[in-house]
């Protein structure tokens, strides 16, 4: 059993003297509250979580990132298990501004194998550079592509052709396009 | 030259067998479409199936899968293609040799599919070669595929080849190169073929009398 997020944070604190931690609810039922780290210290951090006697957190499970467009920031999340200890997980967040140039963290590849794919993944479709990482290119998306697909303000290509009953973004790309729009209800009342 | 077919078949009786050229080269040719083997998404496990014993492809004479362009007579685009991948399947669409067919088979193949408003998925790969038969479905079931390949080949059982309606690549000097997409910043470049593809119609509100009137 691992122990309680708030008593890992006091750990760190001892640990990475410096570092800004906080602990960030989460709402859903399986509430898994997760350590957000500054930039500077997040690697310091997530080595002594890896080296920690009793965390143990061996395993790196998933890398992801999630554009926040309100706050003009996006999260960087890594889920941390260990399989030795048989715990986890313990969510890790850090956090870089949005603006390309300046959303860089610190690559955690070095600690864990596993993040390689997946910082680039994250690289790839949000744009979040990561220090350190021995790869980073893209992975899905071809090399010359410029975008972020995965950004909130990410602007597809004007490609819109035809959709049978267009609805939602896909309806109101057929306006902008003047492409075929389905009769409203007070038109379709007027039809003969 | 057609032949009076009362003759054709008392020739027959006396053991002689008579065939204009043209339809003895088009059921040599649809008796033995070799496809390319190559699949892209899950539509490619249901063409395996249709291969495999159960369906048997061999039974239509298209059972060859090789593993080059260079030997494939047939393309079937089975799955997915995304923008990353559709420059590589033009390319083996340009190294077959002709005479060539094509199959787009399944949803994705011709349309998009369910990735239809996706960034990165082609809209069908129609838009940058030529499809002969378009299969729907999710996937389509082997059945389907065979009825395609049976469908191609009534198709080309057809092919005229007397001078001036013979098919574009009797000609000697067309190029059976079509234009291979670059990566762009965006999107891929150009994002189709507009020689052989243009945006579909909608044909919801045209009536049968206006299609009269035209025609």
């Amino acid at each position: 059993m691992m122990e309680a997020v708030e008593k890992i944070k006091e750990q760190v604190l001892a640990a990475v003297p410096g570092a800004s931690v906080e602990i960030i609810p989460s709402t859903p039922a399986a509430a898994q509250p997760a350590l957000l780290v500054d930039r500077d210290h997040v690697f310091a951090v997530a080595k002594f979580l890896k080296e920690d006697d009793r965390l143990q957190m061996d395993f790196c499970s998933c890398v992801t990132a999630v554009d926040y467009l309100a706050g003009n920031y996006i999260e960087v999340v890594y889920h941390l298990y260990s399989v030795a200890r048989r715990h986890g997980p313990l969510v890790l967040k850090v956090r870089a501004p949005r603006e390309p140039a300046d959303c860089r963290v610190p690559s955690l590849t070095p600690l864990w194998r596993g993040c390689e794919f997946q910082e680039r993944e994250a690289y790839d479709l949000f744009g979040v550079t990561f220090t350190g990482h021995p790869d980073l290119r893209r992975i899905l998306m071809w090399d010359e592509f410029t975008d972020f697909p995965m950004r909130k303000d990410y602007e597809p290509p004007r490609d819109y052709e035809w959709e049978p009953t267009p609805h939602d973004t896909t309806l109101e790309r057929a306006r902008e396009v003047g492409g075929v729009v389905p009769p409203t209800a007070l038109e379709e009342a007027k039809k003969p | 030259m057609a032949i009076d077919p009362g003759l054709k078949s008392e020739l027959q009786k006396h053991g002689i067998f008579t065939i204009p050229f043209e339809e003895l080269y088009n059921w040599s040719r649809k008796s033995s479409i070799w496809p390319l083997q190559f699949g892209l998404a899950c539509c490619a496990i249901e063409m395996i199936a249709s291969a495999a014993s159960r369906y048997d492809l061999a039974r239509f004479g298209a059972e060859v899968f090789r593993a080059t362009p260079r030997q494939a007579d047939l393309m079937i685009v089975a799955g997915t293609v995304t923008k990353k991948m559709a420059p590589q399947v033009v390319r083996l669409w340009n190294q077959m040799p002709e005479p060539k067919y094509c199959i787009a088979m399944g949803a994705c193949a011709i349309s998009g599919g369910p990735f239809k408003d996706g960034y990165n998925v082609l809209k069908g790969i129609d838009r940058y070669i030529p499809v002969d038969v378009h299969i729907p479905g999710c996937p389509p079931r082997p059945e389907a595929l065979i009825h395609a390949i049976m469908t191609l080949q009534r198709k080309i059982a057809g092919t005229d080849l007397e001078e001036g309606r013979r098919p574009r690549w009797y000609d000697r000097q067309a190029t059976t190169d079509f234009p291979i997409p670059a990566f762009g910043a965006h999107d891929l470049e150009p994002p189709a073929n507009r020689e052989i593809w243009s945006p579909p119609k909608d044909y919801r509100d045209v009536t049968i009398e206006t299609v009269l009137k035209k025609g």
